[in-house]
């Protein structure tokens, strides 16, 4: 079965080839019996991490200790990069036969739309906290980083959604963005990072020398900056203002201002400061993870000016099976830039995807400590590339360090 | 009135019903539609990928 399989990715990716397989074929082939989903059930986890809040203050009453305010960072980064390391990998793949009837059950669907409700009522639970909880400093502190957790995995939740083609989902996908005030995301990722991930145009894909503090201010101005730019030109050919509310961004923006607005009149002014340090802890957990997902790797140009296409090699994968159901499978990251509009749970494991050496959880740590993440990732790019750096994309200023260290491209 | 299809996805866009989100209204010919101009759906292929379809 695996053989068909990767004959068939293969094909996908000749440049410029094309199978002329398309995936609106109506006819949708029953399970054969006989393949099942070992992740079926695990997925329901994935509201685990909205439902932090209530669960930080259960337990918090259960024991008195204020310390479990920290819930969701310490389940993120410290939890979940010991379960990827003891529970390890899965590279199993569904069989192509069933892609499609996996792809058309509504059960995985549930599983995303379910945090939304989730993640809002513990945004409701945490403001009532800050404001009348009479919570310590320390406690409060620890709320907002349990809160800017849900936040920033909310946008993968979001970016699940968003990538689909059904008005619901994409809607879902701008409402769970509200939180962290990324509504531009949407826009900015489908339209922008897609088209231009793997290249030094792109903004939210890392380069080697580059750390992530480096990145941080670069991704968020420079999304912004483009996302403002795809939404002008399509107001633009459609004649509309671009200071209207039909602009996405702006709309999606305002959605924002009414939450933080409505829970500010609700809860008073002592919450706003809280809520608007949560949105930033949140988006920086977005910009963390997009840092490894495409960290100095690079499409070459062909002959007629054009990148490449993005093929499974241009995005740092893992199998670890904790932090996978924990983030709806966006480790399968290349299947995903093959693929965007596939569901999570039919998302494949590519063998010549380059491989992170732990999950997403353990791997935002370490990118949090630069010296650490080159040490660690420096020499695993360059062996992707066969120790040949000028494949690398090279942060322009840490360019002649680099080649000076690492080779020759002169 | 022709369609074109996106070789990643699938999306096809239809001549006749154009996009409208995408400002190009019903019967936007498909010379009209800019080069740069990447699949609504996947991102991942450009006009010129475009493929006729039926």
């Amino acid at each position: 079965m695996n053989v068909t399989f990767d004959k068939d990715l293969a094909q996908n990716e000749v440049d410029g080839g094309s199978t002329g397989h398309h995936h609106h074929d109506e006819d949708v082939e029953l399970n054969p019996a006989g393949w099942r989903d070992g992740k079926r059930y695990a997925w329901m986890l994935g509201v685990l991490v909205p439902l932090t809040p209530f669960l930080s203050w259960g337990l918090v009453e259960a024991t008195g200790l204020g310390v479990l305010w920290f819930l969701a960072p310490a389940m993120v980064f410290g939890l979940f990069p010991l379960l990827d390391v003891t529970i390890g990998l899965d590279p199993t793949n569904p069989p192509d036969s069933v892609l499609k009837w996996l792809e058309q059950d509504r059960y995985y669907r549930w599983c995303t739309y379910m945090f939304i409700p989730v993640q809002y009522a513990g945004l409701i639970f945490a403001c009532w906290q800050w404001a009348d909880g009479g919570l310590s400093t320390v406690e409060s502190i620890g709320l907002t980083l349990t809160m800017g957790v849900v936040g920033g995995i909310a946008i993968n939740t979001a970016h699940e959604l968003g990538h689909k083609r059904e008005e619901l989902e994409r809607r879902l996908g701008r409402i769970a963005l509200a939180q962290t005030g990324y509504g531009h995301f949407f826009i900015e990722h489908n339209r922008g990072h897609h088209v231009r991930v793997a290249t030094p145009e792109d903004p939210a894909s890392s380069r080697m020398g580059e750390s992530f503090w480096a990145f941080l201010p670069r991704t968020v101005a420079g999304s912004l900056r483009s996302a403002w730019s795809i939404e002008s030109v399509r107001l633009d050919r459609l004649g509309i203002s671009h200071w209207s509310f039909r602009n996405d961004i702006l709309s999606a923006w305002a959605m924002t201002i009414f939450l933080f607005a409505g829970l500010t009149a609700v809860f008073g002014l002592v919450v706003l400061p809280y809520l608007v340090v949560q949105a930033v802890i949140g988006f920086s957990l977005l910009e963390v993870v997009n840092y490894l997902e495409h960290y100095g790797l690079l499409r070459q140009r062909k002959d007629d000016g054009r990148y490449e296409r993005c093929r499974q090699e241009h995005s740092w994968n893992s199998n670890n099976v904790a932090s996978n159901v924990l983030l709806f499978h966006l480790q399968r990251h290349s299947d995903h830039h093959a693929h965007p509009t596939r569901r999570y749970q039919a998302l494949r494991h590519a063998e010549e995807a380059p491989q992170l050496p732990t999950g997403y959880a353990g791997m935002i740590v370490l990118a949090w400590i630069p010296p650490l993440w080159r040490r660690v990732m420096d020499p695993r790019l360059l062996a992707h590339y066969e120790g040949d750096v000028s494949r690398v994309n090279i942060q322009p200023r840490a360019r002649g360090r680099i080649l000076a260290r690492y080779g020759s491209d002169s | 009135m022709s369609r074109w299809a996106c070789p990643g996805c699938g999306y096809v866009y239809d001549e006749a019903e154009g996009h409208a989100r995408e400002g190009f209204p019903p019967r936007t010919p498909w010379e009209q539609v800019p080069d740069d101009w990447a699949c609504p759906d996947c991102g991942v292929r450009d006009k010129v990928d475009f493929e006729p379809a039926e």
